[in-house]
């Protein structure tokens, strides 16, 4: 009975959080890429336009539902279904930090720990395209078929260096479980360099990082890999019939995709929840001292304001971060929080990376990406795992 | 608990069966068996095969399915009609099947008359380092001899793929 409320409280609380993630991703990926390109980015709905989120969401939901009349009726409906739950699903056998303790009930923080956790990941993560790939068939038009059909094609192709380029750090690890896996980079070589698979003793796993993380944009249909709704060929590939919540279903899958490829790139290859450098040497302190940091700035910049708005919202952020550096400093909280700062900080990096890397790139031409998946990322991928494979063998 | 689950599991795995059978659009079909290929994977891992049901979600229904559809919406297969059949198997076919259940079901009956009942959450073998020891240990060979053969295929598959030889 306890396990089933505490189950179904993490479950809220989780769905709650990533999915008001998932709305603020779109802020911070406008936000980024306008400031990429010198502009400003959601301005108007509230300050620094943080209620744009909710402001969009208002408006995908009362907008009209335009069912066409050409489409196959039952998967046209069924297809941005399919997409949102298989990104959804995934996140629960994601583990955010070590267990926690309120009110005497000890849990992890982590929904569910599947001793194959890894697989289940691939498992749902390879179900995704069938989304994407009926919504580009049922659809009934040349641009989303052609959408769909390139969706298929390049999640299959990449699908490939991914699990070889995953294999790699299992075999340091020795497991499939996540939160094992994580344990097993807690540590430290020479006292200082942390036992990340990257920087794993016998192999180091920078090349299946790589490897991971550009199999990993094409997966999720990013660019430089969007083929499947590259907007100068298709339109807008395999969602171009979509209107209102349908339509934006396929967007929060994307971003749910994202999230948990950045979260699995985290476990499996930048150590998790353990810190850059031991907490002896401070680590501890990094959150607190970024976020005071951040905090000051809000206030001296409220203080001379460069916009007549800013002199009421920046003091309000600064004394926001403010409050959570103390609450970073606060003793009991700190074993709980700190886990938990250096999860998101890591994963919080990746997911700008690929923001980062929307805005700097041009898109693949589609013979380019289908031979850099066959020709060159399986090839690499397969000569770590085997170079990887025989140093853990000569090592053990 | 697993007897429910059981129940729901396998019922879904029929009906989609049967619905592979009677959909006539291929598409609709080939979701069927995904359905098929999911509900199987769920009954195994409630057996205990944690890995075999893991593998069998990424191999069949995420690679082998997709290809399926892949190939089906290459294709742009529509409905199909349905006409042309022979007399004899609208006559024929429901009986015929009926005694083809009971013919397997007899023979199930007299081959496993005294082998004890499968239980859930008997089997712990079902771990990825179980299955990982035992492909590497006692079923080496064979193992072995399966990659050489899907070798053998693959490179089949390229020299008929091939234009000019």
């Amino acid at each position: 009975m306890e396990f089933i409320v505490i189950t179904l409280i993490k479950t809220a609380l989780i769905a709650f959080v990533l999915l008001t993630a998932l709305a603020y991703l779109q802020w911070v990926e406008r936000k980024v890429i306008a400031h990429v390109q010198v502009r400003m980015g959601p301005y108007r709905v509230g300050p620094h336009g943080l209620l744009q989120p909710l402001a969009d969401v208002v408006k995908l939901i009362t907008k009209e539902g335009v069912l066409p009349p050409h489409v196959n009726k039952f998967f046209y409906l069924l297809a941005p279904f399919l997409a949102v739950v298989m990104a959804l699903i995934s996140i629960s056998v994601i583990p955010f930090g070590t267990s926690v303790t309120i009110l005497g009930h000890t849990t992890e923080m982590q929904l569910t720990d599947v001793n194959v956790g890894v697989l289940v990941i691939l498992a749902i993560s390879s179900l995704g395209v069938y989304g994407i790939a009926l919504a580009g068939w049922s659809s009934n038009n040349k641009y989303a078929l052609l959408g769909g059909l390139r969706s298929s094609a390049q999640m299959i192709s990449y699908e490939l260096p991914m699990s070889l380029a995953i294999a790699s750090p299992l075999l340091i690890a020795g497991t499939l479980s996540l939160r094992k896996i994580v344990d097993s980079q807690a540590g430290y070589n020479l006292g200082i360099i942390p036992k990340w698979a990257i920087f794993a003793f016998p192999a180091p796993q920078i090349f299946s990082f790589i490897i991971f993380m550009i199999a990993a944009f094409a997966e999720t249909n990013r660019i430089p890999f969007d083929l499947p709704e590259a907007e100068n060929e298709l339109v807008a590939g395999f969602h171009v019939e979509y209107s209102s919540m349908s339509f934006a279903a396929f967007f929060m899958a994307e971003y749910a995709n994202m999230v948990t490829v950045c979260f699995v790139a985290t476990l499996l290859f930048l150590g998790g929840w353990h810190p850059l450098w031991p907490a002896a040497y401070g680590s501890n302190f990094v959150a607190p001292l970024i976020l005071l940091v951040v905090g000051l700035i809000c206030i001296y910049h409220g203080l001379n304001p460069a916009r007549p708005l800013d002199r009421y919202t920046l003091p309000v952020f600064g004394v926001i971060f403010l409050g959570l550096a103390g609450l970073m400093l606060f003793p009991p909280l700190v074993p709980v929080l700190t886990p938990l700062f250096w999860v998101l900080a890591k994963a919080g990096f990746l997911l700008f990376v690929f923001v980062w890397i929307r805005a700097t790139l041009p898109r693949f031409r589609y013979d380019q990406l289908m031979g850099f998946a066959w020709k060159f990322l399986f090839p690499v991928a397969l000569l770590n795992l085997l170079l990887t494979g025989f140093l853990v063998a000569l090592v053990s | 608990m697993d007897i429910f689950f059981f129940l729901l599991f396998a019922t879904v795995a029929v009906l989609c069966g049967i619905s592979v059978v009677l959909q006539r659009h291929p598409i609709a079909s080939a979701l069927s068996l995904v359905g098929v290929m999911g509900s199987i994977a769920v009954l195994y891992l409630m057996l205990g095969a944690e890995f075999i049901a893991m593998a069998q979600m990424i191999v069949y229904a995420g690679a082998i399915m997709v290809l399926f559809i892949f190939v089906i919406m290459l294709l742009n297969a529509g409905a199909e009609t349905r006409r042309g059949r022979s007399w004899m198997a609208q006559l024929l076919g429901v009986p015929v099947l009926i005694a083809f259940f009971a013919i397997i079901g007899y023979a199930l009956q007299g081959r496993f008359a005294g082998v004890e009942k499968v239980k859930f959450g008997n089997f712990t073998g079902g771990t990825a380092e179980a299955v990982g020891m035992a492909l590497f240990t006692d079923y080496l060979l064979p193992f072995e001899v399966t990659s050489v053969l899907i070798l053998v295929a693959i490179i089949g598959a390229i020299v008929l793929a091939r234009k000019e030889l």
